[in-house]
């Protein structure tokens, strides 16, 4: 019956998007060709000539991540680089996205599993596994466009534009990235989608059935992240306070903080109230079966959170530098602070302590990283390895709700602190010139920078993502109860989600 | 003959077996276990969630001995182990009714 069931899921999946490759191809052989694709076939021909000095220019272009001179939609020069990446910075994109990967495959896998109890760590490694699958799928076949194709609304972007990455070429998105393939761009940014539903799991591991993890997250993507990275990201979201000049909240989000770490941490408390507790909660053991595992998961985490932050420059250049530098100031004080903290309260140091401060960190650094400097990195590592301390310590016991490896308690907590934050500590002196650019000029962003008032903006981005996370959460939670229920029976609870749900185990007697 | 299980810290593991060698034990049989007797339990703690943990790690020790022998073995294992805390352990002596070493189908003491 269960196969049953699947295999017609895999049927109506496959039927629903044979239409849309057919028209997305339609639909894109007559729009006419825009000015933000440079290997349009039709621009370059009415271009003249560039001149050795404007193929000097170019060049220079490259080396400080500018324009070439033909990248402007009214340009009268061609360029000899039109529609090539440069290696540089490709390079680095593409170290960062498999640096990104690894944050998910092992690090999250590694550092949630550790934290479960014997008989579920497979059952966590294969959702990790499970969700990489599935969200790529998705990218490939609408997610990518309806989240970073322009000409769209300020809400979402467009559902066919590049559809199955049609037009998604080794040419470069001036939209995003002047010197960096638009196939590299799209790949890095599906990292970004395949840990954040993966975050999720930490909230409710160890109860619930895989199917019912899968299609909860293949609803929450179009419904929650795609919309939601659109509006901060896409360079007509409406929460783009950097690039859109027509921006209706002013927001910043450097690499994440309400897209990946708020919207995730707030559906996951949502979700696991709706799920309940693991039975037995309050009343058993549950300790983590392997904080070494922990421990390597996190380190694993730490290092791929370069390609995270520091990749979200999408270019090797300045902005990248401060926000590797930024970076590693929080994650390394807030890891210590935690720690200290607990040392001081409870009279003991814990290896997971350093862990979560580590992670918390990197959190709460992840919207501000490339919009701060040095000390205010290490404000946000103290503020860090304190806040979402006492909200794990002292909020979820008084509450009582089982989010069982606290993704709640640093994610939404830390990513909450962290979008805050940034409107407080957001500083020119990051030298980020995004801050100040034309699209921040016009919408008025580079006042607040200047004057102060962010926090205002960054407040109503959080409320929005708070929101939608919630009542999207709430929905799709419903509906997936509804036709597949959540929870495995008591049996299989009690038995362990490996052996019932994936017929292996993590471990056997020698 | 008899057999000596021998309950004791795991850190007292490598004394114990050398003071039995200095007796003339010729081998043991060492287990690594769980339990709790006076000494009780520990508390842990992983951020907001505090479990008691019952079993703490001990190490059992077993040999099997002529029955002349058993006070010189006792004695050196109590000299080896003995701490003066809590949590020592616990030594059970019992009779044995036959031993058969399987290579030479030997019985008795002389299979020990």
């Amino acid at each position: 019956m269960k196969r049953f069931k699947l295999a017609y899921l895999l049927i109506a999946l496959t039927t629903a998007f044979g239409p849309v490759a057919a028209r997305a191809q339609g639909t894109n052989a007559s729009i006419p060709t825009s000015a933000a694709v440079p290997a349009a076939p039709a621009a370059p021909a009415a271009k003249a000539d560039p001149d050795l000095a404007q193929r000097v220019a170019d060049l220079e272009a490259y080396i400080s991540n500018g324009a070439r001179g033909s990248d402007a939609a009214d340009a009268k020069v061609g360029s000899k680089i039109d529609g090539t990446a440069g290696p540089g910075h490709n390079a680095w994109m593409m170290t960062s996205a498999a640096l990104v990967l690894f944050m998910t495959l092992p690090g999250l896998a590694l550092f949630y599993g550790g934290l479960v109890r014997r008989k579920n760590v497979l059952s966590v490694l294969a959702q990790c596994l499970g969700i990489s699958g599935l969200v790529t799928i998705l990218w490939w076949a609408f997610g990518y466009s309806f989240v970073f194709a322009n000409e769209s609304s300020p809400y979402w972007g467009n559902f066919t534009k590049y559809a199955f990455l049609h037009g998604v070429t080794s040419s470069p998105n001036g939209d995003y990235a002047y010197w960096v393939s638009q196939n590299v761009y799209s790949m890095y940014q599906l990292m970004f989608a395949i840990i954040t539903p993966g975050l999720i799991i930490g909230a409710i591991a160890e109860r619930m059935k895989f199917i019912a993890v899968l299609l909860f997250v293949a609803a929450w993507m179009v419904i929650v992240y795609f919309p939601l990275a659109h509006m901060v990201w896409g360079i007509d979201g409406m929460m783009n306070g950097v690039w859109n000049p027509k921006a209706t909240i002013r927001a910043i989000d450097f690499a994440g903080g309400t897209v990946v770490h708020m919207s995730s941490g707030w559906s996951a408390l949502v979700l696991c109230l709706i799920l309940g507790p693991r039975s037995g909660f309050g009343k058993e053991s549950m300790p983590p079966h392997s904080m070494v595992l922990c421990m390597v998961g996190t380190g694993m985490l730490w290092v791929g959170w370069y390609g995270f932050n520091a990749g979200s420059a999408v270019a090797a250049d300045g902005v990248a530098a401060n926000a590797f530098m930024t970076t590693t100031l929080a994650a390394a004080v807030a890891s210590f602070v935690w720690a200290l903290a607990e040392w001081v309260v409870r009279g003991k140091p814990s290896v997971l302590g350093f862990c979560s401060g580590a992670v918390a960190g990197l959190v709460v650094i992840t919207p501000a990283c490339g919009f701060v400097d040095a000390t205010g990195s290490i404000v946000i590592g103290i503020i860090a390895g304190v806040v979402p301390f006492l909200a794990c310590s002292y909020l979820k016991p008084f509450f009582k709700y089982d989010d069982a490896l606290d993704t709640f308690g640093v994610h939404a907590i830390g990513g909450t602190l962290g979008a805050l934050l940034t409107g407080i500590l957001a500083t020119t002196a990051s030298g980020n010139a995004n801050l100040t650019g034309d699209a921040a000029k016009a919408n008025g962003l580079a006042k607040l920078v200047t004057d102060g008032g962010l926090w205002v903006e960054q407040l109503k981005a959080m409320g929005l993502t708070i929101a939608l996370a919630v009542i999207g959460t709430i929905a799709i939670a419903l509906v997936v109860k509804a036709v597949v229920g959540l929870r495995p029976t008591p049996e299989v609870e009690r038995e362990g989600l490996d052996i019932s749900e994936h017929g292996e185990e993590g471990y056997h007697h020698a | 003959m008899k057999k000596i299980e021998a309950i004791i810290k795991p850190f007292k593991l490598e004394e114990v077996k050398d003071a039995l060698q200095d007796v003339g034990i010729q081998g043991m049989t060492v287990s690594e276990v769980k339990g709790f007797g006076r000494q009780k339990g520990h508390t842990e703690i992983y951020r907001g969630s505090e479990y008691t943990v019952d079993f703490l790690p001990k190490i059992k020790l077993e040999i099997v001995v002529d029955a002349g022998k058993v006070a010189e073995a006792v004695s050196a294992i109590i000299n080896a182990a003995k701490t003066g805390k809590i949590g020592d352990g616990k030594i059970f002596v019992s009779n044995v009714d036959e031993a058969i070493r399987i290579r030479t189908e030997e019985r008795g003491p002389g299979a020990l």
